[in-house]
């Protein structure tokens, strides 16, 4: 220790802080008027695509819920901070959420690694979680704070699976983007081939940044698979189904959910054409038949998003969307207490969502069934739905 | 056969681009003995100005590839004067750090006015691609892979053929002896900060058809394009276009032969290995000191 003095005052400064923050602890304070609701999502960054819409969308939700008089008489206020995508900044911003904010429930982070990085400081402090992202990790094991409104990767290769299954395509080659989106989606697709009858004959990966795929899939088609799975976000899938067209691949190519938006067919263009996936309602929320029960929600959620901000909306949004929802519907008749919510979450059942019709129970805190998803095929530019 | 031809053609476009990329490096290399590591936002740059130009406004392409170098090339003289210039102590560190300081500047930028998304930007051309035994070569590529030709041989006309680029290498030789004999050497480093601006630029332009552009693409290729000019040697002319070409099909034989996940670690080990027996690089001759 020699060398090092402390300058007088110092430890009188700290206790005055910790004073000043006993003093104004959230537990008596006169704030009781409001529900502080947190939000922790990749605004900026690589995932903006997924964090952008759901800001905008979980500002939305609260917005209305407000507007027809907030939870049980109480306003709700969302206090949002922008992840970047960065796993220590997800943890920071809990951290800030549940001591400096005093919020009642998180929704958020965007995507799976901040996710998981999360969820312990939400179980530590007992604060109900409900994430945007898509990993199965997340919510399987359950952990009793933490839920999720994203589809799980889990559903969409089994719909991929089954359109396979209708259309006889038993040996395929998988494409994955090298980051934590891809090899979930890999290590998905090698788990359930064998029970969906179908057999990988080759898995190649590919950098999210990469220029050219032409590469991989020459190798892909050196093995003469039925069909390819093509696994990313945008714009690297985008590279792959135009690679694909100069080459004349000649099979069915397939992509997952990461691209379900309208970008990936102005990015593709007319390489996108006859491309097959996966994908939640929203996209085709016109098409739907009437008896489906999340089409008026859907077409209402489409509507305010387009006029609020201008924008088409996505399904990604709708995670956000969902979770602000559902935790207007647990908070009713809690009092703010977060046992009660977690409890009230967990009892939730039926209810239509955008990404579905979600069922929670103590055992499912994902709480979406395989009808999430919907096959669909771009035909001259726009969805179609794959019956 | 087939297959082997296919990851040659593949890495052959691919290393045109990290060559047009290395090229810039070693022009600014050579002037300035700077590397610049924002030099991958200029490709970026470049490819968002043509996004604009010709996909957004519908300009003429010829125009808006004039338009979109010439851009490309005001920006880095703006970073030249703005940036470089006025540094007190041009220590060799301190320019280092600004340039990347510059590139996340850039890329800062380039979020704020063209947004997060990514764009396409159809084919120069029309024509069909070109099969030989089997594999695919497409239109787009032999635009780029011409590119990366005919700029090395300008380039070296101009180094060897005209006094501006005699001029030039003289300040990279010595920048004291050259302004003493009236060689306006100031003028020579901003020169030659424009010119690999304009050459970035050029990349971005022509791998705006073949991939997608979007603000933060640049990093990546610019990390790529320096590897290339280490490989070949910094600051030489001809090993640009060698090491971009032969990293670019590296890349390629290791996706085809190895792996696709051990992609560019295969590639970074192999040029790892050339540097070690040949530490000024494939075709570089300056002396080369060892840490």
């Amino acid at each position: 220790m020699s060398g090092i003095r402390r300058k007088p005052g110092v430890c009188g400064m700290v206790m005055a802080v910790i004073l000043g923050f006993l003093v104004v602890s959230p537990g008596d304070a006169p704030a009781a008027e409001v529900y502080k609701v947190g939000g922790i999502f990749s605004i900026t960054g690589p995932a903006s695509f997924l964090g952008d819409p759901e800001k905008k969308s979980m500002e939305m939700a609260v917005e209305a819920i407000n507007a027809r008089g907030g939870v049980d008489g109480r306003m709700l206020e969302a206090v949002i901070y922008d992840s970047e995508a960065d796993p220590t900044k997800a943890v920071n911003a809990v951290n800030k959420l549940i001591h400096k904010d005093g919020v009642i429930a998180i929704v958020g982070p965007s995507n799976t690694p901040p996710s998981l990085a999360v969820l312990t400081y939400a179980e530590r402090a007992g604060i109900p979680l409900i994430s945007c992202a898509a990993g199965i990790g997340i919510t399987q094991p359950v952990k009793p704070w933490v839920f999720k409104t994203a589809q799980s990767d889990v559903l969409a290769v089994a719909a991929i699976y089954q359109d396979m299954q209708r259309e006889g395509l038993r040996r395929i080659g998988i494409l994955t983007v090298a980051n934590a989106f891809g090899e979930s989606g890999a290590q998905q697709l090698k788990a359930q081939a064998a029970q969906h009858g179908i057999e990988i004959a080759l898995a190649e990966s590919f950098g999210a940044q990469d220029t050219d795929m032409t590469a991989q899939l020459t190798k892909l088609r050196s093995q003469n698979p039925d069909a390819l799975v093509c696994w990313g976000t945008n714009p690297g899938p985008a590279v792959v189904a135009k690679n694909a067209r100069q080459m004349n691949l000649g099979m069915p190519l397939y992509q997952s959910h990461g691209v379900a938006s309208p970008k990936f067919i102005e990015l593709a263009g007319e390489a996108a054409e006859g491309l097959r996936l996966p994908a939640g309602k929203i996209l085709v929320a016109d098409l739907l038949s009437a008896d489906d029960p999340q089409k008026a929600v859907l077409q209402d959620y489409i509507r305010s998003y387009a006029a609020r901000y201008q924008q088409p909306a996505s399904g990604f949004g709708g995670y956000a969307f969902d979770a602000v929802h559902l935790l207007a519907k647990a908070l009713e008749g809690s009092g703010g207490d977060k046992q009660k919510i977690r409890q009230s979450l967990e009892q939730i059942r039926g209810h239509v969502g955008v990404s579905g019709v979600f069922n929670f129970s103590a055992t499912e805190h994902n709480g979406l069934g395989a009808e999430a998803f919907v096959m669909v095929k771009i035909e001259k530019g726009k969805w179609a739905l794959i019956p | 056969m087939q297959e082997i031809l296919q990851y040659l053609f593949s890495g052959l476009t691919n290393g045109a681009i990290y060559a047009v990329i290395a090229l810039g490096f070693s022009i600014l290399f050579n002037a300035t003995e700077l590397i610049n590591f924002a030099h991958g936002e200029f490709v970026m740059l470049g490819a968002l100005c043509l996004v604009t130009l010709w996909s957004g406004l519908h300009l003429p392409l010829p125009l808006a590839l004039l338009l979109s170098a010439a851009a490309v090339g005001g920006v880095g003289f703006l970073f030249q004067r703005l940036a470089i210039h006025p540094v007190r102590k041009p220590d060799h560190i301190v320019l280092v750090i600004i340039t990347v300081g510059a590139s996340i500047f850039f890329r800062g930028l380039g979020m704020l006015l063209w947004g997060k998304d990514a764009f396409a930007v159809p084919s120069f051309t029309r024509k069909a691609s070109v099969e030989v035994a089997g594999a695919v070569l497409t239109s787009q590529s032999l635009v780029i892979i011409g590119t990366v030709g005919v700029l090395a041989l300008v380039l070296h006309f101009f180094f060897r053929r005209t006094l501006t680029g005699k001029a030039m290498e003289a300040c990279a030789i010595s920048r004291r002896a050259a302004w003493l004999t009236g060689i306006p050497a100031q003028g020579m480093v901003l020169l030659a900060f424009v010119l690999s601006a304009v050459i970035g630029g050029l990349g971005g332009l022509i791998i705006a058809p073949i991939t997608m552009c979007s603000y933060d693409m640049g990093t990546v290729l610019g990390l790529k394009g320096f590897c290339a000019a280490m490989l070949g040697g910094l600051g030489s002319l001809w090993g640009a276009v060698l090491g971009g070409l032969l990293l670019g099909v590296l890349e390629s034989l290791s996706v085809g032969l190895i792996n696709s996940g051990l992609k560019d670690a295969t590639a970074f080990l192999l040029l790892l290995m050339i540097l070690y027996v040949r530490p000024s690089g494939l075709l570089g001759n300056r002396s080369v000191q060892r840490f």
